[in-house]
């Protein structure tokens, strides 16, 4: 049944290339609908599937001659991630409503994106993830190159050539992995269980796991993104933001480390105070964290300063990835949905509400619009979207960021300092931007009147807070669905003896 | 069935005559029966004619013997071969659907004639295994090919172009003629059986080497592979579009098949390893660096060009350095990659020039000329999408698998790691090719039209052969068991 | 004990479901809105009665308890319960809220949304103080925060931005600090919930668990333990505020509209003074002690600098702010005090049960009149457009005869005039803290002397003199702010004559507190 995610979305790009030219509400209303349907599908999953172990869903040979078969399957991460998928791309259509030029186009290109993440979260041979995974970077570079804003051609092209390096990357681990298991498969359970000679993991780890993360927005590989959500129109970047970048953290999770899980072990000897990749990658994470927080800190244009804690954000994923505990690693896992939706939101206030309208994303002529009293909701909910990403509690991202760091003070202490030093960073970066947008004193222009809120950007935006609501108060639901694929077989070599 | 007599030498070699004849046939036919029609009707006609002819030739194909060999490997025939042929029979025929729309010469029946003459030559040149014949068979194909290339008499370019690749190719044809020749002295004989187990007595032979070196060095004109490649991007940007079409598509199939062929059943004994910490001389170290030198040279020129002929030329030139991965690795599984390479990079040629064929009228050259295409001919830009993005490797388009498997084929050899450092760097061309496709791409999608740019139109057969390639790269990469099982099979 | 009805969940989310009634109600109109959001504090206050009528004060431990699990896996429950100290802090916040509602009842600025965001206050303030799960209670710890931003950003004075930004700012610092003291705590013990923490700290099982579980740069588990114990505490020095970290409280107070500053100084502030007893203190108990000589000199200066600065204040509302600081501190006073010694000799005993019953009652009074004195200058700033300058005024007592006098008797409650509602407290916190730490209370002293000072010149300079002619035509209080007035006014008295009433509540939470003193 979930299939369907992907098949639906896919079927509903081509049915809105042959809607009518001359209605584009037909077309918006397939992509809508389609959107729609795929939530329904996850919820359905969610709902009915709350133990969390694998199931497949298909799996027929595909090139036998090379043991690649068509293998979806979902375990309890998938379903968190085929959620958060469902949920931004309802919202990213609901708050696309307006989009004007080629429209066909547009929601074509979009629900080709969101067909293949979907196919990115559900297939479990390593081939077919990679197929859906490049088929993805298309339709970015189109949807950022046509319908974006600044300097949209330079951050497509940036943005898509990053992630086709990372995918390289990945492609070379993948055909060695291939290769020296001589397993003829390239299944993901089989390859999990396989014993990669230990030098053989030392080195395909770290080329797998930043091949992935470059799309995850790792620091130093992170430059891509700033650009590249600021550039996109709103619904790319949420999706971007949103989703894709959670493609890379996925890939890091359910490949690199799954399948080369020795290559975080201690190497034996010390580089410059590091001793394995996991103690590398975990401060990159960190610096990625304090980064990202710093540079949005002093940024002048709001849509870098969401694009820079985008970057903030998926640190903490990645620093909850390379705690290898338990909590950690369920810390980055919520992590990636919560930040999913927090992005989406940012992004849809940001983007839609206030620049489609205002037509500047310059904090200082902001400050000088009494938006607060113009559009009230986008300030409320601009507000909530604010309380969200500092990791307030009652909102999904507390509980995110209090188990990453829960994990992360059990792994390396002095890291978590530096974690919650960026939490801080991002309490005064994002405060900073909330008060110039919408609580800045404004000068005596004359009176404004700004188009009101439209119906779909209110319930875009009630979907994902109430998204990210429920989830803060209720983690019950996604925990029964992370811990017990993290305690299950397939991640079994990656457990070590403080796991907890 | 083996044999020597010319009876066999006829059953054998039956599609090739069909096809040679069909040549003829068509050159009689515009001469008299079309003389007096329209050229578009000649065109059509001629081009009707020498498809039927390839297509018996297929069918003639199917009822070969499986196996057979005429005078001790002059002429072999098996499965892969017949694969082969079967496969530049089914380009030869997109060419020509191609070529229904061109306009640029009157002598049409020579032309078609020579492109069916290049066709028996290519199908030829790759079932054989004598050095005689397979220098023959090059020179019947150069020489036709010379001049497909400087047929467009109006066109200083196509003129200039012509001459280059005759006076490179005339080069080449002599050092690998002499290489040849020494490879005759070591061996005492032509047949590339023959020549292995000479190569293997004694390998370490100084007159090998040298042989090696230039045996590599002409054919490495032949596939376009630097630094032998100096002709390349001016056959491509001013032979006439459909010349320039089976030049990068077909008689690459042709040569890289010889190519293999030649090293992996003549040289065996020589061939050293090119793999990381397991070095040793040989051909295979040779091909290896000819391969870097190709993809280094081919993919980064092609970002500072400005025609799109051009970026197609040096593309080439990267994907030959591809495509000799395959050979540095000499295995069975690399040579069937090799095949399935190959051939579906010739069709996604094809493709590309076929869409350049298409805009033929709007004097199309450099990548801004693609301004607006989805607009204007949305057909055409789709199809357009899809061959690039099967040059540049995307999923799950057949260029994709290809790469993939001659990468899979390229770690599989004995050292797992030993031949990474070579795949690593096909890789990393490989995104720096995605920039330059994704260039003309960009042109097509994001921009809108130049003001005052009008719809193109696309003629009918065009519009089919443009698709049935476009479904052939989808359908081979969706699926590339199709092809891939029939290669292998034919392998064994 | 454990009750099949969720009394204390209900109390907490009676003013939340209150809040948005307000807000759907606000649409007809602001008095639809106001009396909506009266009737649902004045059922907040009586169901707090109800329970404190419940509630039996000898009883050890936690009433009312309510426990579900949430989220085991990261140790969220959620525990609810009640001692004396929470149902006091319970009967505060809603007295408090209900004050801040009269004095907003005829302040035509402050319409639906601020009665709204003053219930959501509210609930997170009755969520705070009955919260027993350390994240269940964070949650409503930096929830109370939001409300309170918004109404000082929104309804404020001209320096707002700022103030409520540094109120804001400095807040989540110490949130932050807090939050990483308790996850540290979390993996060496694995629990939240404060009960389990408390008891382990007795026993010593706290200790044991930190050394074997905290590996930090081999540092031993003392010294780990005062670490955390300095981040929990910043956390709450922010809050009640502990100078040197009151910065934001001058500001905030000031800028913000008066009848938002009640809310504050009444509700608010208490937060930072409860968590010393309900988490440091029973968690920390030996980390207090040894860090007694510092904790000592910090309550000192918050109890003597800010009645200086007040003295030196010009303006009615940052004197109060001061002044509001300095009632604290006599608390904080109070609590370091008892952590002075383990012995068990009635003289001890008593001596720390005087001054943790001080504590309390200084808290529940500094709340009336503190609130009740914000009330008075909100009514004044309402007639003189909005001026409040301490020299602006004089002889108001002839203008506004009841005003004055009723401003006057807060104004010596505040002091601690016998028979008000702040002797009982100040002099038991006295009372307690001279035997165990005889020169802090001299010094200490010196703040009452202070506020005396203070207080009596701004009697002096407000009430008494001539009267300059602009305030000639002020009207004085209107029958229904007489009548708004007059049940906190009564308080006053009542508690002041008959503090049993206060301490009764309280005993066995004191008892308990005082037992919890042991290292």
């Amino acid at each position: 049944m979930l299939a369907w995610t992907i098949y639906l979305s896919l079927i509903g790009a081509v049915a809105v290339t042959l809607t009518p030219e001359k209605s584009p509400v037909v077309a918006r209303l397939t992509a809508l609908l389609t959107t729609i349907a795929g939530l329904g599908i996850a919820i359905a999953a969610v709902a009915h599937e709350p133990s969390g172990q694998m199931t497949t869903i298909v799996r027929v040979p595909w090139m036998p001659r090379l043991g690649i078969e068509y293998h979806l399957a979902a375990d309890g991460i998938s379903l968190v991630l085929v959620l958060l998928t469902g949920i931004a791309a309802v919202a990213g259509v609901l708050f696309s409503w307006n989009v004007e030029r080629r429209v066909k186009d547009f929601f074509a290109l979009y629900l080709l994106l969101i067909g293949a993440v979907y196919g990115v979260f559900l297939s479990f041979d390593l081939f077919l993830l990679f197929v859906f995974y490049e088929l993805a970077i298309i339709p970015k570079y189109f949807l950022i190159a046509i319908w974006g804003s600044t300097r949209r051609e330079y951050a497509a092209m940036k943005l898509v050539l990053y992630s086709f390096a990372g995918s390289a990357l990945v492609l070379a681990g993948m055909v060695a992995a291939y290769v020296v298991s001589g397993e003829r498969t390239l299944s993901l359970e089989t390859l999990a269980h396989f014993p990669f000679p230990a030098h053989f993991q030392m080195w395909a780890f770290p080329l797998v796991f930043v091949g992935f993360a470059v799309l995850a927005g790792m620091w130093p590989f992170h430059t891509w993104a700033p650009t590249g959500h600021a550039a996109a129109p709103t619904a790319a970047s949420m999706l971007l933001a949103g989703v894709v970048m959670k493609l890379g953290a996925y890939g890091c999770l359910r490949v690199a480390m799954m399948l080369f899980p020795r290559g975080l072990d201690p190497w034996g000897f010390h580089v410059l105070g590091f001793g394995s990749w996991q103690e590398v990658f975990a401060a990159l994470a960190v610096i990625g964290i304090v980064y990202g927080a710093s540079i949005a800190l002093v940024q002048k244009d709001l849509k870098f300063v969401v694009g820079y804690s985008s970057v903030s954000h998926m640190g903490f994923v990645l620093l909850g990835l390379m705690t290898l505990n338990q909590i950690g690693l369920s810390g980055a896992v919520y992590q990636m949905f919560s930040h999913g939706i927090i992005a989406g939101l940012l992004f849809a206030v940001v983007g839609r509400m206030v620049y489609d309208r205002t037509h500047t994303r310059d904090l200082g002529e902001l400050s000088r619009i009494p938006l607060g009293r113009l559009i009230p909701f986008a300030a409320v909910t601009f507000v909530l979207a604010f309380m969200a990403s500092i990791g307030l509690p009652g909102f999904s991202g507390f509980i995110a960021e209090l188990e990453v760091l829960i994990g992360s003070w059990r792994a390396f202490p002095w890291m978590a300092w530096i974690a919650g030093l960026g939490i801080l960073i991002g309490i005064a970066f994002s405060w900073r931007a909330l008060q110039a947008t919408f609580f800045g004193e404004p000068t005596t222009t004359p009176e404004q009147v700004l188009p009101p809120i439209t119906l779909p950007e209110r319930l875009g935006a009630c979907l994902l807070l109430a998204s990210t609501i429920v989830l803060g108060l209720y983690p019950r639901v996604l925990m029964n669905l992370i811990l017990p694929s993290l305690n299950g077989p397939l991640f079994e070599q990656l457990r070590r003896g403080d796991w907890r | 069935m083996t044999g020597s007599g010319y009876f066999a030498l006829l059953r054998l070699t039956e599609p090739e005559i069909i096809v040679a004849l069909t040549g003829l046939l068509v050159l009689v036919l515009d001469l008299s029966f079309l003389r007096r029609t329209s050229l578009a009707i000649r065109f059509r006609g001629t081009v009707v004619a020498s498809s039927i002819g390839c297509a018996v030739a297929l069918g003639a194909l199917e009822r070969l013997p499986a196996q057979g060999s005429w005078l001790a490997g002059m002429l072999v025939v098996n499965p892969l071969t017949q694969l082969v042929q079967a496969a530049l029979l089914v380009l030869a025929i997109l060419i020509l659907l191609l070529v229904d729309s061109a306009r640029f010469t009157t002598h049409v029946g020579e032309y078609c004639a020579l492109m069916l003459f290049a066709t028996t030559a290519m199908m030829l040149l790759v079932s054989t295994q004598n050095l005689l014949v397979i220098f023959i068979t090059i020179e019947f194909l150069s020489l036709s090919l010379y001049i497909l290339t400087a047929f467009d008499k109006q066109s200083r370019q196509s003129a200039e172009a012509g001459l280059k690749y005759f006076l490179f190719g005339g080069m080449s044809a002599g050092i690998l003629l002499f290489g040849m020749s020494l490879l005759y002295g070591i061996s005492g004989s032509l047949s590339l059986g023959e020549i292995a187990v000479a190569v293997n007595r004694s390998p370490g032979d100084p007159l090998l080497t040298l042989a090696v070196v230039m045996v590599v060095t002409g054919f490495g004109f032949k596939i376009a592979a630097a630094p032998f490649h100096m002709w390349a991007p001016e056959v491509y940007q001013g032979a006439p579009t459909w010349s320039a079409s089976l030049v990068a598509s077909s008689s690459k199939v042709a040569s890289f098949f010889a190519l293999f062929v030649f090293f992996y059943v003549g040289l065996m004994g020589a061939v050293g390893s090119a793999a990381r910490g397991n070095y040793s001389i040989g051909w295979a170290p040779l091909i290896a660096i000819v391969a870097v030198v190709s993809m280094l040279w081919g993919n980064l020129a092609a970002i500072a060009q400005t025609s799109f002929r051009r970026v197609l030329a040096y593309s080439a030139i990267g994907h030959a350095g591809y495509m000799l991965i395959a050979l540095v690795a000499h295995s069975r599984q690399s040579f069937v990659s090799l095949v399935y390479y190959v051939i579906t990079y010739a069709l996604a040629t094809v493709g590309a020039f076929g869409v350049l064929a298409a805009l033929e009228d709007e004097k199309v050259d450099s990548i801004a000329d693609f301004r607006g295409l989805s607009k204007r001919a949305p057909d055409l830009s789709f199809c357009l999408l899809i061959f690039l993005l099967s040059l540049a490797g995307i999923p799950p388009l057949a260029g994709f698998f290809g790469k993939f498997y001659v990468f899979v084929s390229a770690l599989e050899v004995a050292d797992h790691s030993g031949l990474l450092w070579l795949v690593l760097l096909a890789l990393a061309m490989s995104v720096v090719s995605f920039y330059y496709y994704l260039k003309v791409l960009k042109q097509a999608y994001v921009l809108e039209p130049a003001a005052g740019a009008a719809a193109i139109h696309v003629r009918a057969t065009t519009r089919i052969a443009l698709w049935v390639t476009a479904a052939l790269v989808v359908l081979l990469g969706c699926f590339p068991d199709l092809l891939l099982d029939r290669i292998a099979t034919a392998l064994h | 004990m454990s009750s099949s009805f969720p009394s204390v969940s209900a109390l907490t989310l009676l003013p939340f479901v209150g809040g948005i009634a307000v807000l759907l109600l606000g649409r007809a109109g602001r008095p639809a809105a106001r009396l909506t959001a009266v009737i649902f504090a004045t059922a907040a206050v009586a169901y707090t009665l109800l329970l404190w009528s419940r509630f039996q004060p000898a009883l050890p431990g936690m009433q009312m308890q309510e426990m579900h699990p949430w989220e085991p896996a990261i140790g969220l429950a959620y525990h609810v319960g009640l001692d004396g100290l929470s149902l006091l802090m319970l009967a505060v916040s809603s007295i408090v809220v209900l004050m801040a509602m009269g004095a907003s009842w005829s302040n035509p600025k402050q319409g639906p949304a601020y009665f709204c965001l003053l219930l959501f206050l509210e609930t997170g303030l009755f969520g705070t103080f009955t919260a027993l799960n350390f994240l269940h209670w964070f949650l409503f710890w930096e929830l109370s925060l939001i409300p309170a931003f918004f109404m000082i950003r929104l309804w404020g004075g001209p320096g707002r931005a700022r103030a409520a930004t540094q109120f804001f700012v400095y807040t989540m610092v110490g949130s932050i600090t807090l939050l990483l003291a308790f996850l540290a705590l979390f993996l060496a013990s694995g629990s939240f919930d404060f009960v389990e923490l408390t008891q382990m700290a007795q026993t010593g099982q706290l200790a044991a668990a930190i050394g074997q579980n905290l590996h930090w740069h081999q540092w031993d588990s003392g010294h780990i333990t005062m670490f955390l114990f300095c981040g929990a505490f910043l956390g709450f020095a922010v809050k009640t505020p502990v100078v040197p970290f009151h910065g934001w409280l001058a500001s905030a107070y000031s800028e913000a509209a008066p009848e938002t500053t009640m809310a504050l100084t009444g509700a608010l502030s208490k937060m930072g003074v409860y968590g010393f007893l309900r988490i440091l203190l029973p968690i920390f108990p030996e980390q207090m002690w040894r860090a007694r000589t510092v904790l000592l000199w910090l309550a000192i200066a918050t109890i003597v600098l800010p009645a200086f600065t007040a003295w030196a204040q010009t303006d009615l509302k940052r004197m109060f702010a001061y002044s509001s600081i300095n009632h604290l501190g006599y608390c904080l006073l109070g609590i370091v005090a008892v952590t002075g010694s383990t012995g068990a000799e009635a003289s001890q005993v008593s001596a720390k049960a005087a001054a943790l019953t001080g504590v309390m009652l200084q808290l529940f009074s500094h709340a009336i009149t503190a609130a009740a004195l914000f009330w008075f200058v909100a009514l004044l700033a309402r007639r003189s457009g909005r001026v409040t300058g301490l020299n602006d005024f004089g002889g108001l007592r002839r203008a506004m005869p009841v005003f004055s006098g009723l401003m006057g008797i807060t104004l010596f409650a505040s002091l601690g005039l016998p028979g008000l509602i702040g002797f009982p407290g100040e002099f038991l916190i006295f009372k307690g803290v001279f035997p165990l730490d005889w020169w802090a209370a001299a010094l200490a002293l010196l703040g009452l002397l202070m506020t005396a000072v203070f207080l009596l010149t701004l009697v002096q300079r407000v009430f008494s003199g001539p009267l300059r002619e602009r305030w000639a035509a002020m009207t004085d209080l209107t029958l229904a702010e007489r009548c708004m007035l007059a049940p906190p006014i009564v308080v006053m008295f009542a508690v002041g004559l008959y503090p049993q009433v206060i301490s009764g509540m309280v005993h066995g939470a004191v008892t308990q507190f005082v037992g919890l003193v042991r290292y």
